[in-house]
């Protein structure tokens, strides 16, 4: 059993706070989802966790396993279990899908440990039957020219391949077709009945319909204000933001 | 006439007359024209200024790095001393070269030497092929300020290799020919001749190899000719030890309808000198003029291009992609010139810069010389750091952070590297790109 916890954390970017005091702990197997407002802060929560350089964090921790990866550098951080599905992918010209993830399998592995090639790209090519996707995107540039829907499961895939302890999902949702949003949501499932614990960013509850959360989360300037089952975001749906608005107005 | 001596060896450096009289020796045995023009480019040579700081050829480049002094002819070497490596290319034929002798020789196909096809040493080809070498020999200036230099390798240039492929011979596979400094102060002056006459097919690699890291001296020359219809790719990697001082002349001629791609990597050196001139002759001429540069340390790497149309209907496409690390230099300087009657003129040119470190300094001076009125000449030059968020991308699946900039330099040069229809000649790129990361 793996543990993430996010402790009172404060992030901010060129001296502007964005993220206020959240705190969050995400087990094994667990699926937290957040949900809250445009530019409320939940890419930045991520991607500091993440270790991404232009966020600063000003107080709090986050730790893995009861370690704190502050001082971790970005790809230390994911070498440790972390992945960060991004909202919005980079585009890498010049880079292929194969070679990249082929690097990042190979970080992984020992020094002087050598990739079984035949073994990598067999497990590729499972994990891609698995996302539906077709074999010709290996030797594609990162993410260049693919539409939304191909980049959000381009990120799935790497996710896949990585095997993560624990996933950040940052609208992962967004932009895939229905069919497209039940084979992440299976390959989401299967991950997560193997351990994988998820921070999953969405805006509909259109999604949490095929991952069910264990806990829904509101996020508000840089806060988590409510917290609840699976229930809350149905109820968001139905009342909006406005109802948590003057629910914290009235507390 | 104060101090006559003085001027003289900081002129000549380590190439005096004496070194060029035994030089001569060596190679009495080859044709009366050769020696008198050799002759010729030594006296050219030996009274030629250095370059001073006010040229603008040399401008941006370390002039206190050209100084020619301390080296001399290498000695002899037999093939198991070069710890000779492959590249892992099929090849049509081979030839290996060491302190400007040959080594040895991997003969082209008899099919191909019975439809007239020659690859030999250049030595060879002067004595049993003198007609055929004398009209190409050497046979363009080197108009980008190292006539002084270019003039020194024709004066000690001992042997080199010779490509003639006659009308309509289609050569597939690449002939390959590898020119070694091997020992400490060796001087060499590698040369490679391409002729491919009407309608022929041929690709040429050129391999330029130090056998250990000591400081040596390499002045070459690479001249390619194409006739009409004529195809040739020609790739040159540059891999002389970290302490050489090196110059490499090019000179291309395309004429009517042919279609010559160069491609050239340059990993090696100190201090390295690159000019390419080339010549647009006739209509429907094209030539693609691609370098890749991974610069590191204190490596300065100097690339002058000179892109002449003289014909309408005539397309050049220049691409100069340096990766910079360390406290590295480029100097990128291209001319694109159009004749007043060379309409129709397409002329491309770009040098990209990726500064993977703070402290290196990509220098560049694009420009344009246009005659005539209904071209199309485009120019630019760009320096960038790497993207943060790419970076970022890499690092957050894992990818150490050198790492990620090693995967990043190769996407920046796959747009050059993918202009290779040789797949083989693709990855032998790639893993001497891998190898200067390894450093
Ligand atoms: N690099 C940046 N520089 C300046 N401001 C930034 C930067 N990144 C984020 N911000 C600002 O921080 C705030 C929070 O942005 P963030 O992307 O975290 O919101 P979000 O909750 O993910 O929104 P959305 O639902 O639209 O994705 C926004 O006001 C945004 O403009
Ligand atoms: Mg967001």
């Amino acid at each position: 059993m793996s543990q993430l916890e996010i402790k009172d954390l404060h992030v901010s970017i060129d001296e502007k706070a964005i993220v206020n005091g959240l705190t969050l702990t995400v087990r094994s197997g667990e699926v937290h989802a957040i949900m809250g407002p445009n530019g409320t802060g939940k890419s930045t929560l991520a991607k500091a966790v993440a270790g991404h350089p232009s966020y600063t964090i000003t107080s709090g921790d986050v730790l893995l396993d009861g370690k704190s990866i502050l001082a971790m550098q970005p790809d230390e951080r994911a070498r440790a279990g972390l992945f960060l599905a991004f909202q919005y992918p980079s585009e890498i010209p010049g880079v292929s899908i194969a070679n990249f993830l082929r690097a990042a399998v190979q970080a992984r592995m020992g020094e002087g440990e050598e990739l079984d090639a035949t073994a990598y790209y067999k497990r590729l090519y499972s994990k891609m039957d698995m996302l539906k996707m077709d074999r010709k995107f290996t030797s594609r540039a990162i993410n260049d020219g693919f539409s939304g829907g191909e980049k959000k499961r381009c990120e799935i895939l790497q996710m896949a391949m990585l095997e993560p302890k624990f996933a950040l999902m940052d609208e992962t949702d967004s932009g895939l077709d229905i069919d497209a949003l039940r084979i992440v949501a299976d390959g989401v499932n299967a991950l997560r009945s193997t351990n994988l614990g998820v921070v999953m960013i969405t805006h509909y509850q259109r999604l949490l319909g095929y991952i069910v959360p264990d806990f829904v989360h509101v996020m508000w300037n840089g806060r988590i204000v409510k917290s609840g089952d699976k229930s809350l975001a149905l109820e968001l749906e139905a009342k909006g933001y406005d109802w948590v608005k003057k629910e914290l107005a009235h507390a | 006439m104060s101090a006559p001596a003085l001027t003289s060896a900081s002129l000549t450096g380590a190439f005096t007359p004496e070194a060029f009289a035994a030089h001569l020796k060596t190679v009495a045995h080859l044709p009366a024209w050769w020696l008198d023009r050799k002759q010729a480019a030594y006296d050219r040579f030996a009274t030629a200024p250095m370059p001073k700081r006010t040229d603008e050829s040399w401008r941006f480049a370390t002039l206190t790095g050209l100084q020619l002094d301390g080296y001399a002819r290498g000695g002899t070497v037999a093939l198991p001393q070069l710890g000779h490596a492959p590249v892992g290319i099929a090849k049509a034929g081979r030839i290996v070269l060491a302190n400007n002798r040959l080594v040895t020789h991997d003969a082209i196909a008899a099919d191909f030497a019975a439809r007239g096809v020659i690859f030999d040493t250049l030595q060879n080809a002067l004595r049993r092929h003198g007609d055929l070498v004398k009209s190409h020999l050497l046979a363009q200036p080197a108009p980008q300020g190292s006539e002084k230099f270019a003039a020194l390798h024709t004066a000690f240039l001992e042997d080199g290799a010779f490509l003639y492929v006659p009308r309509n011979v289609e050569i597939a596979d690449p002939l390959a020919v590898f020119h070694y400094a091997h020992g400490a102060h060796s001087a060499v002056f590698p040369h490679t001749l391409v002729v491919a006459e009407t309608g022929a097919r041929v690709t040429l690699v050129d391999l330029f190899r130090s056998t250990d890291a000591s400081r040596q001296f390499a002045c070459g020359q690479n001249d390619l000719f194409a006739s009409h219809g004529a195809e040739i790719t020609y790739v040159a990697a540059q891999t002389w030890s970290r302490d050489t001082l090196s110059f490499q002349f090019n000179s291309t001629v395309a004429r009517r309808d042919a279609r010559v791609l160069s491609l050239n990597l340059h990993l090696g050196g100190r201090q390295a000198r690159h000019e390419s001139y080339s010549q647009l002759q006739a209509p429907g001429a094209h030539t693609e003029m691609l370098a890749l540069t991974v610069a590191r340390g204190r490596q300065e790497f100097d690339q002058r291009t000179l892109q002449i149309h003289q014909a309408p209907h005539t397309s050049s496409n220049l691409l100069y992609k340096n990766a910079l690390l360390e406290q590295s230099k480029t100097i990128f300087s291209g001319l694109i010139v159009v004749d007043a009657d060379a309409q129709k003129t397409d002329a491309y040119q770009s040098n990209r810069n990726l500064l993977l470190s703070d402290e290196a300094e990509a220098n560049s001076l694009p420009g344009l010389e246009i005659q005539a009125n209904d071209v199309r000449c485009t120019h630019g030059a760009t320096s960038s750091p790497i993207d943060p968020e790419q970076e970022f991308y890499l690092q957050a699946r894992g990818i150490r952070k050198a790492e990620a900039d090693e995967l990043l330099t190769f996407g920046f040069f796959e747009e050059v590297l993918s202009k290779l229809t040789n797949d083989q000649l693709h990855d032998a790129l790639r893993e001497l790109i891998r190898t200067q990361f390894k450093q």
